[in-house]
Formats: C-alpha cells, sequence, structure tokens
C-alpha cells in the first residue's frame, strides 16, 4: 500500500498522507517520489479541478526522517537532498490546479514546507495543532524552501522568529501571522479546505480576509522590512539578539538569518542556493551531529519503560504530595495540568496549604497570562488539586510523593505514617537529591514500594525526572513512576542508589572545583565566565546563588563521606554559609543582588584566603579542571551501575544540569575529546593537584582499549 | 391515613456515610469573595477526598440554594464539575428554601429506595455575600424592550419615561411574595398571637450561643467543620463559625432592641439567625453498598414528612405541622426520640412551635387527636443551633442532619427528630436513626 491515499469529494481530490506502519508522516526522497508522481496523476485527471492535501494520523507531518538526514555523509550530499526537496515543493507550488493544506496536529519543519508550497492553508482549532520551523534545533535550517517562502508570506521580522527560536505556533497565532488562512474544528476541517480549494479553482482569491494588524504592526513592518536600510537594521538587532542567546555555539540560526536575507537581496532562486548549500554545510557539523543524537536519546527514553524486564506500569489514578513547598507545589502542579490525575497535598498547617495552593493557583494564572490555557481550563486543573493538614484523602492515592525537608529521620517517619495511611500497592517516592532511597526503605514495611523520584527545581520548567531504585524497589513499581513522570511531562533516566545519584553527584566535584580554584585566587566573574563559553547557560558560582549554597554544601558532605577524599569539599563554603550568605534566597551569594544586573559581591572575598586580590587564571585551567572532573564521575556513575546506559547520562546531564547540548552530553563529550586525551589531561592535573584527578578505572581501559561509548557513531 | 415509606427500611434504605461543611461565616465576613458555587464545590470536594471512595461511584449529585446564583442556575450541576466529581456524575438542582438542603437528602434517599441510586452527594451552598442583585420593574420591561428595538430611535423610546428611583438596583427581599411581610416581621407576629415572651426568647439565644460555644470547645466540630483556603491569596483560611459567641449573657441579649417593630416588639438581633455564608453536604448512599464498600454508616433515614400551612397565619410554624407525619411514618411517637434538632430561624419561632408540639388545641386544631408532646430542654439542639451558628439557607438542612447524627453517636443514643421551617409556610421534618 502507498502513503497516499486519494478519495474524490465532486471535483476536489482529497490526498491522505499515511505513512504505512509508522505513527507519525515523516519525510524522505520515497515519500516525495511518490507524492510527485500522485500529483502528476491528478495533474492529468480532468475531472480533478482543485487539491486538498491532509494526513491520517494524529499528526500532519512532524518533520523531516532524521534517521534518513543521518545517513547524508557530506556536505555535498546535504546540498543535493535540500535541492530535490526544494525542486519537489517547487512543483507543487506552480502546480496549475490550487492544493489547499488541511492541519491538524503537528505541523513541523519539512511538513510546514509542504503546507507553505500549498495555495493556502486551514488548521484545526485543537491544541495538538502546531506550526513550526523546529531545524535550528537539530542544528540545521529549513532546507525545502521554507527560508524563502515563510519570509515571503508572513514578512521576514516574523518569519525570522519563527526559524531562528525552532519554536512552533499554535493555530490561532499562526491566523494572525497569515500562515493560515481559516482556523476551524477538527470536525469541518476537511470540508473548509475542500471549500477553499472550490473557491480558489473557481479565479477567486483568499477565501478568508488577511489578518488584520494592528498600525503600529503596520507601521513598524514598513519601516524595518519595506527599505533596504530598515533591513539591514532588523538583521543587525535579530544577530545581535540571537548571538547573545547562543553564545555563538550554535551555527545554525546565524546561516538560517544569512539564507533569508541572500533570499530577499538576491531572488527566490538564489535564496534557495543560499539555503541548500547552508544547509549541506549543517549537516555535517558536530553541532549538528550531536544535537540529533541527543534528539534520538530522548525520544528513545520516551519509549523506554525504565526496566529491563517485561514489568508493567501499574494505573495510577491519584498521586498525593507531601510537603507543598516549591517542589511539592511544582509537583503538584505537573500531576494536575500535564499528568491530568488528582493530586492531595499534605501541609503542616492551614498558612501553608494557603502558601501551596497559591503556588499551583500562581503557576496556572502564568499558563492562561501565556494563554496555554483559558479561565474555565484553569478551573478543571485546580479542581484537581486539594490540600489538607491530615493524611485524609492519602488511602486511595496510588503514589505518594514526598516532598519535604532533606532530612533521612524526618522522611522515615513520613513514610510510616503514610504506609499506615494507605493500601498495600501504594508506592511512596521520595523526591530527594541526595538521601539515600536504600537507607529509606530499611525502615518500611513494604521497601519494595519504596524509590526516589529526583525533581529538579523549577519543576514546572525543569525536563528532567531522575527515578532512583534501590536494591529492592519492585519492578513494577520504577515501570509506574517511570509512566508517571512521562505523564508529568518529564525525560525520565531511571539510576540505581547510589550517594549524590547521579546528577548531584557529577555536579558536586565539579563545584568543589570551582571552589577550589577560588580558593586559589580565582575571579568569580572569570570562572562562570569559562563555563558559560564551555556552554554550561550558567557558571558554578551562579548555580550555587540560585540552588543555594547551604544546599551545595550539604549534598557536597554527603558524598565526601561517601567518597572520601576526592570529593573533599573545599572550607570555604561553610564559612561563607555560616556568614548567612545562602545565595539568592538570602540576597546574599556570590553575586549581588541589590544592583541590578549581574554583579560579583566583591565582599565575599572578604572571607576566602588572598582576599580581595585575584589571580588571573587562563581560561582553559578554568574551564578544564572542573569539566574534566565532571566527566570523570559520570564515567564512574556508568561503571558502578548507577547509570543505565551512557544515553541516560547524557540526556540527565544536558536536561538536569544544563551541560552544553552542542556538546551531546559527558560521553559524548569524551567521545569526541578521545578517552586516551581525556587520561592524559587528567593526569597532568592529578600531578599538580592531587587524587581528585584520578581517571576513573573504566576511562583508563577504554584509553587502553581505543574504546568509545558510543562504538558506532562518527 | 398513616402513610408508612416502606422503602425507608430494609437494605435499599439511605444511610448517611459521611457529612462535612464549610464554617458558617457572617455574611460579608472572611468568605466575603466567594460565592455559593465555590462555597459548595470547595465543601463537596473535601466531602468526597475525607470519605476515601472512588468518586466514580457517585452517581448523582443533588444540590440547592434558597436565593439562586444566577450565572450558575444549575448549581448541582456546576458544583458537580467544579468539585471534579466524574463528568458522568449526573445532577439536579433544588430548592425549598430553607429546608433546601433536607430537600436534597430526600431526594436522594427516595431515589434509593427505589433502586435508581445507588451513592449520592445531597447538600446546599449559600452565600449572603454574592446575592443576585435585580434592576426595578420598569428598567428591565425598559431593556427587555431595547434589546427587541431594530433602530436606534427604538431602542432610545423603550427608557422613555423611566424615573430616576427605577434605575436604582433592587437587593432580594427575603419576605414571602404572597404576603409582603419580611421574615422577622413574620416572627413578631408568632411572638405576639403566641405570646412568647423576650425572655424566653433570649433564653433560646443563649442556650443556642452556650451549647455551640460549648461544642466548639469540646471538639465536637472538628470532624464536621473544613477549613476553606480563601482564594485569591489563599493567605486567610476559613476556620470556624464567626457568629456563634462564648460571652454572651441574658444581661447583654435583654440589652438589644427590637428591630421589626421598635415600640412593641420583642424580636432582636439577638434572638434571630443571622445572614450567613456556608456549605454542606452529605455523602449518602443504599445500606446495602455502604455495606458492600466497607463503609460504617453514621445513620439512617427512617421516616420525612413536609406540610404547608397558609403564609399569611403563622408563616414559621411549618415544623409542627411536618413532625407528627414524619413520626407517624415512622412508626413511632416523640417518647421515642432521643435528641431533637429543630432549625433556629428565630427564637420566637422556636417557641411557637415547641408550643404548639405540645398544645392538645393546635392538634385539634391539625385533626390530630393527641399533641406530639413536651419537647425536653434538654434534648434539643443539644450543640447549639441556626441562631448561634449561622444560617446559610441552603445548607442548613444538611448541617442539621450530621450534627444530629454526630449528637446521637456521642451520647450512644439511637433516634432524632429533625425539622426545619421554610417561607411560604413549609415545613420538613425528618425522623433519622443510628444504623
Amino acid at each position: 500500500m502507498g502513503s497516499f491515499q486519494t478519495e474524490m469529494r465532486g471535483e476536489v481530490a482529497v490526498v491522505t498522507f499515511d505513512l504505512p506502519g509508522e505513527p507519525v508522516n515523516t519525510l524522505s526522497p520515497a515519500v516525495g517520489t511518490e507524492f510527485g508522481e500522485e500529483l502528476e496523476r491528478l495533474g492529468r485527471d480532468e475531472a480533478v479541478k482543485a487539491l486538498v492535501f491532509t494526513s491520517a494520523k494524529q499528526d500532519f507531518v512532524v518533520g523531516a526522517d532524521v534517521k534518513w538526514l543521518g545517513s547524508l555523509r557530506t556536505a555535498a550530499d546535504g546540498e543535493q537532498a535540500s535541492r530535490e526537496g526544494q525542486h519537489g515543493f517547487d512543483r507543487l507550488a506552480f502546480f496549475p490546479k490550487p492544493v489547499v493544506a488541511a492541519i491538524h496536529g503537528a505541523c513541523l519543519g519539512g511538513g510546514l514546507e509542504w503546507a507553505l508550497a500549498c495555495r493556502g492553508r486551514v488548521a484545526s482549532d485543537a491544541p495538538r495543532t502546531q506550526l513550526g520551523l523546529p531545524e535550528v534545533q537539530l542544528g540545521l535550517l529549513p532546507g525545502a524552501g521554507g527560508t524563502q517562502r515563510l519570509p515571503r508570506l508572513i514578512g521576514v521580522q516574523a518569519a525570522l522568529d519563527l526559524i531562528v527560536s525552532g519554536n512552533p505556533v499554535r493555530a490561532s497565532k499562526a491566523r494572525k501571522l497569515g500562515l493560515v488562512d481559516e482556523v476551524v474544528p477538527r470536525s469541518i476541517l476537511v470540508d473548509v479546505a475542500v471549500e477553499h480549494a472550490l473557491a480558489f479553482a473557481a479565479g477567486g482569491g483568499r477565501p478568508s480576509a488577511s489578518p488584520r494588524r494592528s498600525t503600529r504592526e503596520a507601521v513598524t513592518r514598513a519601516a524595518l522590512e519595506g527599505n533596504p536600510l530598515g533591513r539591514r537594521l532588523l538583521f543587525a538587532e535579530a544577530r545581535k539578539q540571537l548571538l547573545r542567546k547562543s553564545g555563538g555555539h550554535y551555527p545554525a540560526p546565524e546561516r538560517a538569518l544569512e539564507v533569508v536575507r541572500e533570499g530577499l537581496e538576491k531572488g527566490f532562486e538564489a535564496g534557495l542556493r543560499a539555503e541548500a548549500r547552508a544547509f549541506g554545510e549543517l549537516l555535517v557539523t558536530e553541532v549538528s551531529a550531536r544535537l540529533r543524537e541527543l534528539f534520538f536519546a530522548t525520544t528513545a527514553l520516551k519509549k523506554d519503560t525504565g526496566v529491563d524486564g517485561a514489568a508493567k506500569a501499574r494505573p495510577v489514578h491519584k498521586v498525593a504530595v507531601l510537603g507543598g513547598g516549591l517542589m511539592g507545589g511544582g509537583i503538584a502542579f505537573v500531576t494536575a495540568e500535564k499528568a491530568e490525575l488528582p493530586v492531595r497535598i499534605k501541609e503542616r498547617d492551614d498558612a501553608s496549604v494557603g502558601r501551596a495552593l497559591s503556588h499551583v493557583r500562581g503557576l496556572l494564572d502564568q499558563r492562561v497570562r501565556r494563554r496555554r490555557l483559558d479561565r474555565r481550563g484553569l478551573e478543571k486543573v485546580f479542581a484537581r488539586v486539594t490540600a489538607t493538614t491530615d493524611l485524609s484523602g492519602f488511602h486511595r492515592a496510588d503514589v505518594v510523593v514526598e516532598a519535604v525537608f532533606e532530612d533521612l529521620a524526618l522522611k522515615r517517619r513520613l513514610l510510616a505514617e503514610v504506609e499506615s495511611a494507605t493500601g498495600d500497592a501504594a508506592i511512596f517516592a521520595s523526591n530527594t537529591s541526595s538521601i539515600p532511597i536504600t537507607r529509606l526503605a530499611e525502615g518500611a514495611k513494604r521497601p519494595g514500594n519504596v524509590i526516589g523520584m529526583h525533581y529538579f527545581s523549577p519543576v514546572e520548567k525543569m525536563p528532567l525526572l531522575e527515578v532512583i531504585t534501590h536494591a529492592g524497589t519492585d519492578p513494577s513499581v520504577v515501570a509506574t513512576c517511570v509512566e508517571l513522570g512521562k505523564g508529568q511531562g518529564k525525560t525520565v533516566i531511571v539510576v540505581r542508589d547510589g550517594p549524590g545519584f547521579y546528577t548531584s553527584r557529577v555536579l558536586a566535584p565539579y563545584l568543589n572545583e570551582a571552589a577550589h580554584l577560588l580558593i586559589e585566587g580565582a575571579d568569580i566573574a572569570a570562572v562562570d565566565a569559562a563555563l558559560r563559553a564551555y556552554g554550561f547557560p550558567v557558571g558554578p558560582f551562579q548555580l550555587l546563588d540560585e540552588v543555594g549554597i547551604d544546599v551545595g554544601e550539604k549534598v557536597s558532605h554527603v558524598l565526601h563521606d561517601a567518597f572520601g577524599e576526592r570529593m573533599t569539599p573545599p572550607a570555604t563554603m561553610a564559612v561563607l554559609v555560616k556568614d548567612g550568605r545562602l545565595g539568592r534566597k538570602a540576597k546574599k551569594g556570590f553575586y549581588r543582588y541589590d544592583v541590578k544586573g549581574k554583579e560579583v559581591d566583591a565582599s565575599v572575598y572578604a572571607s576566602l584566603p588572598g582576599g580581595a586580590t585575584r589571580v588571573p587564571f587562563p581560561e582553559e585551567e578554568l574551564r578544564d579542571r572542573p569539566v574534566l572532573l565532571f566527566l570523570n564521575e559520570a564515567v564512574r556513575c556508568l561503571e558502578e551501575g548507577i547509570l543505565r546506559s551512557p544515553r541516560d547520562g547524557d540526556v540527565g546531564a544536558v536536561l538536569g544540569l544544563g551541560f552544553p547540548p552542542f556538546r551531546g552530553g559527558p560521553f559524548r563529550a569524551i567521545d569526541a575529546m578521545g578517552a586516551v586525551e581525556m587520561v592524559a589531561r587528567l593526569e597532568q592535573w592529578k600531578e599538580r593537584k592531587g587524587i581528585r584527578f584520578e581517571p576513573a578505572p573504566l576511562l583508563r581501559e577504554m584509553a587502553g582499549q581505543g574504546k568509545r561509548f558510543y562504538p558506532d557513531s562518527r | 391515613m398513616a402513610q408508612r415509606l416502606i422503602g425507608l427500611r430494609g437494605t435499599t434504605r439511605a444511610v448517611v456515610v459521611k457529612g462535612l461543611r464549610t464554617p458558617f461565616v457572617r455574611a460579608g465576613g472572611v468568605f466575603g469573595s466567594l460565592t455559593s458555587l465555590d462555597l459548595g464545590a470547595a465543601v463537596v470536594r473535601e466531602l468526597v477526598e475525607r470519605a476515601d471512595i472512588d468518586p466514580a461511584e457517585i452517581d448523582q449529585i443533588v444540590f440547592g440554594q434558597a436565593i439562586p446564583t444566577l450565572l450558575a442556575p444549575s448549581i448541582a450541576r456546576e458544583v458537580g464539575l467544579a468539585s471534579a466529581l466524574p463528568r458522568a456524575t449526573e445532577a439536579h438542582t433544588v430548592s425549598r428554601a430553607c429546608a433546601t438542603s433536607i430537600q436534597a437528602f430526600t431526594d436522594v434517599a427516595s431515589a434509593m429506595a427505589l433502586g435508581v441510586s445507588q451513592v449520592a452527594v445531597a447538600g446546599g451552598t449559600e452565600s449572603m455575600s454574592d446575592v443576585p442583585i435585580f434592576t426595578s420593574r420598569p428598567l428591565s420591561r425598559a431593556l427587555v424592550k431595547a434589546s427587541r428595538a431594530r433602530t436606534l430611535p427604538e431602542r432610545v423610546r423603550a427608557f422613555a419615561g423611566l424615573k430616576p428611583k427605577d434605575i436604582v438596583p433592587v437587593p432580594p427581599a427575603i419576605a414571602e411574595y404572597s404576603t409582603g411581610l419580611t421574615m422577622g416581621q413574620s416572627a413578631e407576629k408568632m411572638a405576639k398571637e403566641n405570646h412568647v415572651s423576650r425572655t424566653w426568647q433570649d433564653e433560646i439565644a443563649l442556650a443556642s450561643h452556650q451549647r455551640a460555644a460549648a461544642a466548639w470547645k469540646d471538639g465536637v466540630f472538628d470532624a464536621q467543620v473544613m477549613h476553606v483556603p480563601i482564594p485569591p491569596a489563599y493567605t486567610a483560611t476559613g476556620t470556624t463559625d464567626d457568629i456563634v459567641r462564648h460571652d454572651s449573657s441574658l444581661e447583654a441579649l435583654a440589652k438589644l432592641k427590637p428591630v421589626f417593630d421598635k415600640v412593641h416588639g420583642s424580636v432582636t438581633a439577638g434572638n434571630s439567625s443571622p445572614l450567613t455564608d456556608g456549605a454542606a453536604a452529605l455523602l449518602v448512599m443504599r445500606e446495602d453498598r455502604a455495606k458492600a464498600l466497607g463503609l460504617q454508616p453514621l445513620g439512617a433515614l427512617r421516616a420525612f414528612a413536609y406540610a404547608a400551612t397558609d403564609p399569611g397565619d403563622q408563616l414559621l410554624q411549618g415544623p409542627a405541622y411536618a413532625a407528627p407525619v414524619a413520626l407517624e411514618r415512622a412508626g413511632m411517637t416523640l417518647k421515642d426520640i432521643d435528641l431533637v434538632e429543630m432549625h433556629e430561624a428565630f427564637a420566637a419561632q422556636v417557641a411557637s412551635n415547641l408550643q404548639a408540639f405540645a398544645s392538645p388545641e393546635f392538634a385539634r386544631k391539625i385533626g390530630r387527636s393527641a399533641p406530639i408532646g413536651e419537647v425536653d430542654p434538654d434534648r434539643l439542639n443539644v450543640h447549639g443551633g441556626s441562631i448561634a451558628l449561622g444560617h446559610p439557607f441552603g445548607a442548613t438542612g444538611a448541617r442539621i442532619v450530621m450534627q444530629a447524627l454526630d449528637a446521637l453517636a456521642r451520647r450512644d443514643k439511637r433516634t432524632a427528630l429533625c425539622t426545619v421551617c421554610a417561607a411560604g409556610g413549609l415545613g420538613a421534618a425528618i425522623v433519622l436513626e443510628r444504623v
């Protein structure tokens, strides 16, 4: 069976794309050829006056087949593929009979370029319907005419927003931008598209009025886009903004900008040629390779049950949360909003209950302000959230997530209380970043039901969930929590219990090393800048300010106790904490919070050896010392079986710790550097700074055997 | 002609498994920013949480209010949806003025006796802080006319002839439509006709406050009254009834001036129930269903009766008409009753009804051979009544039911008679027994 089914609706041929055996429609040369043939046949058929193009899947077309992209080995191959895609859509654009795209669900990348080559576009009003060009997120740019057609349809500025950010827009926004002609309920989507197609065939113009722009918009548009000078200004500003965001690590958005500009200045055909060339060149960059690998890794995790055996997730009808603070409130929010489950919060008193509800409500209000939710939707979600000061309503909870203070005795007491208040199957999940789950489970009546669910703050934003198992955790409990986490919108990695689990553990030596540098006289801003230059979104000191210097200090002691000398935290942290220097929450940290902008609080140096006199360090040292320890510790986690795979380690570091995505994660970064090189660098530092730079045994082994963590990657 | 509802015996009878209410709060108080719907949804959501049953077990919700919320006239359905009951839980709204949630309760019990319902939520809500404000009749006529007008001049002409006073908004009257008398005036009339002294009224009010205050102090209400965090800031929480006075005295009550007849009157703010915000709900199920779910019922509905009298006569005397019928249907006399819960709209009304209960003359008037009997004051409203606890019209009935069942359990007694008087000369009476 082919990928396209055509059915006549009067004089309109409705062509439905349904890639056989696949959950979503993607683009590849084979699909292109098949569509070309169908188009040709319908072109010859005189009974056909117009075409409607739609999808049989849950989504329209989600983009190019990323696996196929990986099979293109050289820049020339990439350019050639792009040229072929362009030609295909050119044929569609110049097809003598009008074609209207009927769009429901995701219409992304090549899918949107496909729709752009049609005469008209109608979209469904379902929340699932999203249109966008996410190619830059894979280190690429739209390579099938998107960089040329989009600015001509919706204007340069709006087009750049879509192309450079890669963020999709919903149907209503697409209508406002002029990206689609009309937005209708899904039930009549194809009918309306057929009407539009007939109207085009009858020689009419666009069947619905073009979107109304405010005068201000019209004036800005004329000033910026209508003349060369304004355009130059617009591009310069766009470039400045994206450099600020990308830190110069991501070439794709910049290339996209150039390509759009080329097309505007030298014409459509020149634009297409530039687009194809840029596409080919970007395709073979390391950055794109890493981003696509990461894409595959997160996609694979979405399908991963989290257990190696056949254990199935149990159904979850209700979730309870102990503690409604920042974490607990966030967990309640993603449970009610994303997982659409009722959630019962327990707090210690009415005032805390009020704060918890206010927190959840505030997050929902934010969704409304951002138009992700309407008022009635808010009420519906919020009705799922109740709060109490006792354990009433816990009896029916399938999963109880504990999000209280990091204190083993407290958590054990709560576990005992919850066990007596809930059914035998209830899962007790501890949201902890450092308390050993094994120790927690020791006191349990039903240790098999005890597990860790380490969320990251702020829960509603951070995409990672670290699920932590101890030796006795029932596999079905693991699968249940992984499934719940996915429902809450998280990418979930399962790690074995061990001090600091994975994320806190690799972060600790990295932060310690930054502190060592500080004691040796390095400048706070210089250390942070060096690691931002490596690609972290914030430097280690700013990170400590955000999570709380006391929290970092506490975790570092847990790890020191467990791993001994190599995790010895420099004494300075304790001094700072004693001074009440806790970070942002205390408005006193490495940075100042009483002034605008990021300014180091120079008074911190008074508590440090060396005082206010700072010593210049080579940037390489400021970067390498913390980063090498981070990578080395990740290898130890893999070696000890804390991690199930390098894939989990890479995704966890990128999504949980802000490890630079364009480096693909610690294991990809080591592969890129080579284990031999990494061992050499560690040895070098070990000589100067001591045992904490001792290379992980597995790393030595890999260096010795010339192995890689990902043997099949390029 | 004694009629017995056979269905209220045996395994298909309705039992109350759990009751819960919000604090009852003076109108304009801590619930000032909440609507009736907010209060109703809060109490139902929490009731279901605390009952620890699968919400999908609940097949219907019957809810009501005395003064309808015009933006959500199908209040039962809205409460069901807003409290996250399954969308498939059907709903209907009831109204019987101050006996509204008694009506909701007997509705679901009747449905259970007929076998058409298994598990239900019954209750009521009222926000006197959120009453609908009307326009005057002339203005609303003009507005309707204008909305139908086709041209601008026609539209303008619709408003011709309006007087300035027609523009003033009108709050709903708590007055009888058929007689024009307010509730307070009716109570005043009853006090005079039945020769109920000011002192007796104040004594009833004092007992109400003292018993309610003692009950709060002893933790009687802790499990019946939920805490309500107040949106949108959630910095305040409604935790307790705010009308009950812990320091009332006869002297203080005696100092208050009569409100409805300033010269010869005896009905004061102190011996009347105040305008109140609050909601209450009961989880009701068939006795066999409760058993199957492993839930311990608080008590069962044994019989109920409604009655009506001429609103132009003694408006709030309804209980004295309904109670003998309910007792008869229960196969009981007042001697078989351990506790009496009588809604206190006004102390004058309570006194008048107690008089009528005991009066051979009244018995003759309603065609019965003997009076109901004297109610032992020690068995009446043992944890306080509406004068001290407040009276959110729609919620009072459910409050009385849960309070009666709780009081029976605390004293290890078996039976209770509950009565509520209502506008229009209506009266409700139910007989409860512990299972």
